[in-house]
């Protein structure tokens, strides 16, 4: 149930150039800045974009292989994909929208229960919050009973609290789900609380070193903020403390 | 007062609005979302009975729908029957006529459609013949009904295209805006006073559902 991918894909201002294996019981983290063509990469593996060329095969079936003219499109895949956005569809209320592509109404209700949207079944998406929609559009993935579980920054709009808590939630749904998961993210607090591994991409690229160039500037910010505490204390500019050497 | 040409012309409206929903929604889903060589070009040629003055577009339509033109020649070999001058005619002619005032409201209600919301559909396994049904047409409702509303009253306006392909016959193709004109030709203002009085209320009633719709729902939708 291992999941394989080595795309190429030509993008605007750089060349996508990535390959990486994802096993069913890991929840692989895609970590890097904006722009870096993480989005592109999970959208390659849902069948929504397309690359210039490479493989994608998924438990020894080949979902893409540019150079055999395969291409098995997002409906046959069976995978779930959490939105950046969580797009539920307005016209259902919350219950229709997980029982969307469910295989039973009783999954419905356990997960429902679960994420504790139950008491929300039968109100319109329109009404409910944010962390409320996000939950739903796990469910609704879910129920599908997914071969593979796509999530991107699915967390981004949510509060502090709602997305500890979501984290929570996902972190224990991956021991039993035994399904690969990708999730991607900017967020580096989130990437290692979550991935058992981490995948940094930076311009389209593999780069296992931004990682600790990232870890460096944040430990130089952590020591500046702390001697810019220390001169605020002292109320003194100390002349041998030189931010630029840190 | 002779009630014949208002039933017609209400009973044409009704027709032609069904079919037009009917056959322009798929049309207008494909103008929205598919790419392809010369869609500027089939857009515009869509459009064009809004530009064109209804007789041009009636006599362009009388010449294919004659007995020697391929639309009329095609139906006779099918029905037996000629097209032009019939109810089946000017049922035709509107579906033309009226074709870009359904295809409008339906492309700008399918275009607010979030992509993201197409997408999702389609990795939760829904085809896009699916995803046009369960997610598209629910969420369009109310571009469907500006669609719906638009064509019913241009379908009761209509006069020189009518004209033009179905004449004037009594129970078949004369209809209110045809019936007003002949009264008004013969002097008889009373009867086509009458039919006008008529035709306000439902027009307006039509055209105030379509803003009540129009304001609820944004633009279209």
């Amino acid at each position: 149930m291992e999941l394989k991918m080595s795309v190429k894909k030509r993008l605007p201002s750089f060349e996508l150039d990535v390959a990486f294996s994802c096993s069913p019981d890991k929840l692989l983290v895609l970590i890097g800045p904006s722009g870096a063509g993480k989005t592109t990469i999970i959208r390659m593996l849902a069948g929504l974009d397309k690359p210039d060329e490479g493989t994608i095969t998924f438990d020894g079936e080949t979902w893409l292989d540019t150079k055999k003219g395969i291409f098995v499109p997002p409906q046959k895949r069976r995978l779930g994909y959490v939105f950046q956005d969580y797009p539920l569809f307005p016209h259902l209320n919350v219950q229709k929208n997980v029982a969307f592509a469910a295989h039973d109404d009783t999954c419905v209700e356990r997960l429902m229960k679960r994420f504790d949207i139950w008491h929300l079944r039968n109100t319109k998406v329109a009404m409910i919050s944010g962390g409320e929609r996000q939950r739903s559009a796990i469910c609704q993935n879910l129920a599908r009973k997914p071969r593979v579980l796509l999530m991107d920054e699915p967390f981004s709009a949510l509060d502090a609290v709602t997305r500890k808590n979501l984290r929570k939630e996902i972190k224990q749904l991956k021991g039993e789900l035994c399904i690969p998961i990708i999730h991607v993210t900017h967020d580096i607090s989130e990437a290692t609380q979550l991935g058992d591994e981490l995948l940094p991409i930076v311009q389209g690229r593999i780069v296992p070193r931004w990682l600790l160039q990232f870890r460096l500037k944040e430990l130089s910010f952590r020591r500046r903020t702390c001697i810019e505490d220390i001169w605020e204390q002292n109320d003194t500019y100390n002349d041998d403390l030189e931010v630029s050497s840190l | 007062m002779d009630w014949q040409p208002l039933f017609l012309s209400l009973k044409l409206a009704a027709v032609s609005t069904v079919l037009l929903i009917v056959l322009a929604a798929p049309l207008a889903y494909v103008l929205t979302l598919a790419r392809f060589m010369g869609k500027a070009f089939l857009e515009a040629l869509i459009n064009l009975p809004m530009a064109l003055p209804p007789t041009v577009l009636g006599f362009y339509l009388l010449v294919i729908m004659g007995p020697k033109g391929f639309l009329g020649r095609f139906w006779e070999t099918i029905t037996g029957s000629p097209l032009v001058f019939t109810f089946q005619g000017i049922i035709v002619a509107l579906l033309i006529y009226c074709l870009p005032f359904a295809i409008q409201p339906m492309k700008a209600a399918f275009e607010k459609i979030d992509r993201s919301m197409l997408e999702s559909a389609y990795v939760l396994g829904l085809s896009p013949l699916a995803t046009f049904f369960r997610v598209i047409i629910p969420n369009s409702i109310s571009g469907l009904a500006a669609a719906a509303i638009l064509v019913f009253i241009h379908s009761i306006g209509a006069f020189g295209i009518l004209l033009m392909v179905g004449g004037s016959i009594p129970g078949e193709t004369k209809v209110a805006s045809i019936a007003i004109y002949e009264a008004v030709e013969s002097l008889a203002y009373r009867e086509a006073g009458l039919m006008c009085l008529i035709l306000i209320p439902i027009s307006y009633s039509f055209l105030l559902l379509l803003n009540l719709i129009t304001r609820r729902r944004g633009v279209w939708n």
